[in-house]
């Protein structure tokens, strides 16, 4: 697991990849971060704005990271080495899923130099940012990224374009956040059974707790499982390709 | 060391591999030999793990690759039909990340500074896979293969694409391999078997058609003979006077012209050489020979053959 770890983070930077992601996610969430927050039309500390625009926004450059994870390995043939190799398949699995989440990572930390505006803003006699809500939305986003990185992973399993890729990957992590808003048309109605399973599956609803500062265990657990069951969809992909 | 039983596999509702079963021994160089399409990518792929057969299993020293594969694909090296490199990577980075994949506990450096010796790419070890020519690339995919130094080693069509002189230098080096290791690869090429294989074993179709040693073909082989043979004189007389010649079974014209001259290919059976009596003969009706060659066996030709002699037996 931790061979392919390696060579896959080495990858991302030794193709443009890495450069082109945290490039575009910085780039992006730094602009967004200044026009809701310092340079807004009233320029404020509270950066739940931010937040709320900011989850979109993983949904268009996390496919980035993981168009290319297996699709690229099966287009290049060279899938034919990692599954002859003495490894299970589930730990390399493991090995993609895990460099892919520590480029989020990297992106995260990074994007955290957007809050130092805040503290000089702030000696102008403004309020201070809210430390609660920002760590909790953060860590908010870790996991939402964790589940998003494991889709995009399986997804990357089923083809091999790497633009087919991301822009299935997209799309699914896009009808993911739309799970909300059909549920919110629904409204008041009696499908209380498909309104609880939406409500389940739904990101954004797990999202808010976390956003307002709360740790919800529940929605740890949530994410933690959606992640586990696409890798685990992943394994049994090359299984079943195995046996096709 | 590899028992390989009733091996079937399907893709869709074609059989690729249709009951196929054979032993192979420790130490054996084996020739896999047949057509494109024939089935041995499969074979291969399917004993080193990469396809699950349709029914019937592979066994290496025992154990089932689909009941242990980790333990199997530790005993194996593989270099499929496209060597599988990162085109982005450096030789020396590739063999590394191989080096760890394949989880091997030898020193890393001293390892591999001796498979580059081996595999004659130390020149190039700190240059971008993707600025390597095929040979090298191919010499890359050998060296990734046999990290680790597994006991098997299994090539699928090394030899493809490759100019003649790198072609004999492959050779050269999967002969030197066989001393050590059991060596299994396949090809559509029946000189490349003859020139390094123990064993050949040759499928059509998905099916068997034979598991020879390779000395006791070649003597099967050399019961039939051929010549092309280009003789100046009316070409209808000349088949007619070739073919009364004795113990030859088959004459036919090989269209080209040359001013009177046709070429002609000239089959015979048994050990008696018929060129002094052709030359006899075609002299008594002033019919010169301007050229004779050899004509060496095909695939083809050998598929025939063998699958003719199945045909006698029933």
């Amino acid at each position: 697991m931790f061979a392919i770890f390696k060579k896959d983070i080495k990858s991302y930077f030794t193709t443009a990849t890495g450069y082109i992601f945290l490039a575009v996610s910085l780039v992006l969430s730094g602009f967004l971060f200044s026009i809701n927050t310092v340079m807004a039309s009233t320029p404020t500390s509270n950066t739940s704005g931010y937040f709320s625009i900011i989850l979109f926004m993983v949904m268009i450059f996390l496919p980035i990271l993981t168009m290319r994870s297996f699709s690229e390995e099966r287009r290049s043939k060279t899938d034919q080495l990692l599954f002859t190799s003495p490894v299970s398949t589930i730990s390399l699995v493991m090995g993609k899923f895990f460099s892919a989440f520590v480029m989020f990572l990297i992106y995260l930390a990074l994007s955290c130099l957007n809050f130092i505006p805040l503290y000089i803003f702030k000696a102008d006699g403004a309020s201070p940012p809210n430390m609660a809500l920002i760590i909790g939305n953060l860590f908010a986003l870790v996991l939402v990224g964790m589940a998003f990185i494991a889709i995009g992973i399986f997804i990357s399993s089923l083809t091999e374009n790497m633009f087919a890729s991301a822009l299935i990957t997209m799309a699914v992590l896009f009808g993911f956040l739309m799970i909300d808003g059909f549920n919110g048309l629904l409204g008041s109605s009696k499908l209380y059974v498909v309104r609880f399973i939406l409500s389940w599956f739904s990101v954004l609803s797990r999202y808010s707790a976390f956003a307002n500062g709360y740790f919800d265990v529940s929605a740890l657990v949530y994410y933690i499982s959606i992640s586990a069951l696409f890798i685990f969809l992943t394994e049994r992909v090359f299984k079943a390709r195995r046996l096709a | 060391m590899i028992e390989i039983k009733n091996l079937v596999r399907k893709f869709g509702d074609k059989y690729a591999l249709d009951d196929i079963s054979f032993t192979i021994n420790k130490g054996e160089i084996v020739g896999f030999l047949g057509p494109n399409g024939a089935g041995k990518s499969t074979t291969m792929n399917i004993v080193t793990g990469y396809l699950a057969p349709t029914a019937g299993s592979v066994l290496v020293d025992g154990v089932d690759v689909f009941e242990n594969p980790i333990a199997v694909k530790k005993k194996i090296g593989f270099l499929p039909e496209q060597p599988p490199l990162y085109i982005d990577m450096t030789v020396w980075e590739y063999l590394s990340f191989v080096f760890d994949l394949k989880c091997c506990t030898f020193n890393k450096k001293a390892h591999l500074g001796e498979i580059c010796e081996l595999v004659k790419i130390d020149d190039v070890k700190n240059r971008l896979i993707k600025n390597l020519s095929k040979g090298y690339k191919q010499r890359v995919g050998i060296a990734g293969a046999i990290i680790g130094n597994p006991e098997i080693i299994i090539f699928d069509e090394p030899t493809v694409g490759l100019d003649p002189k790198q072609i004999i230098e492959v050779r050269n080096l999967l002969r030197s391999l066989g001393k050590n290791h059991t060596v299994i690869l396949s090809t559509h090429i029946l000189s490349e078997v003859q020139a390094i294989c123990d064993r050949i074993i040759i499928i059509n179709d998905g099916k068997l058609v034979a598991d020879e040693k390779t000395s006791k073909l070649n003597q099967q082989l050399g019961q039939n003979n051929r010549f092309r043979v280009k003789i100046a004189g009316p070409s209808k007389e000349v088949i007619n006077l070739l073919k009364s010649i004795h113990s030859v079974t088959r004459v036919t014209q090989d269209g080209v012209r040359d001013g009177d001259a046709f070429n002609f290919i000239i089959e015979y059976s048994g050990a008696v050489d018929i060129r002094k009596m052709m030359f006899r003969a075609l002299a008594d009706k002033g019919w010169p020979i301007l050229a004779m060659e050899g004509v060496e066996i095909t695939l083809e030709d050998l598929f025939i053959q063998l699958t003719n002699k199945e045909g006698d037996k029933q």
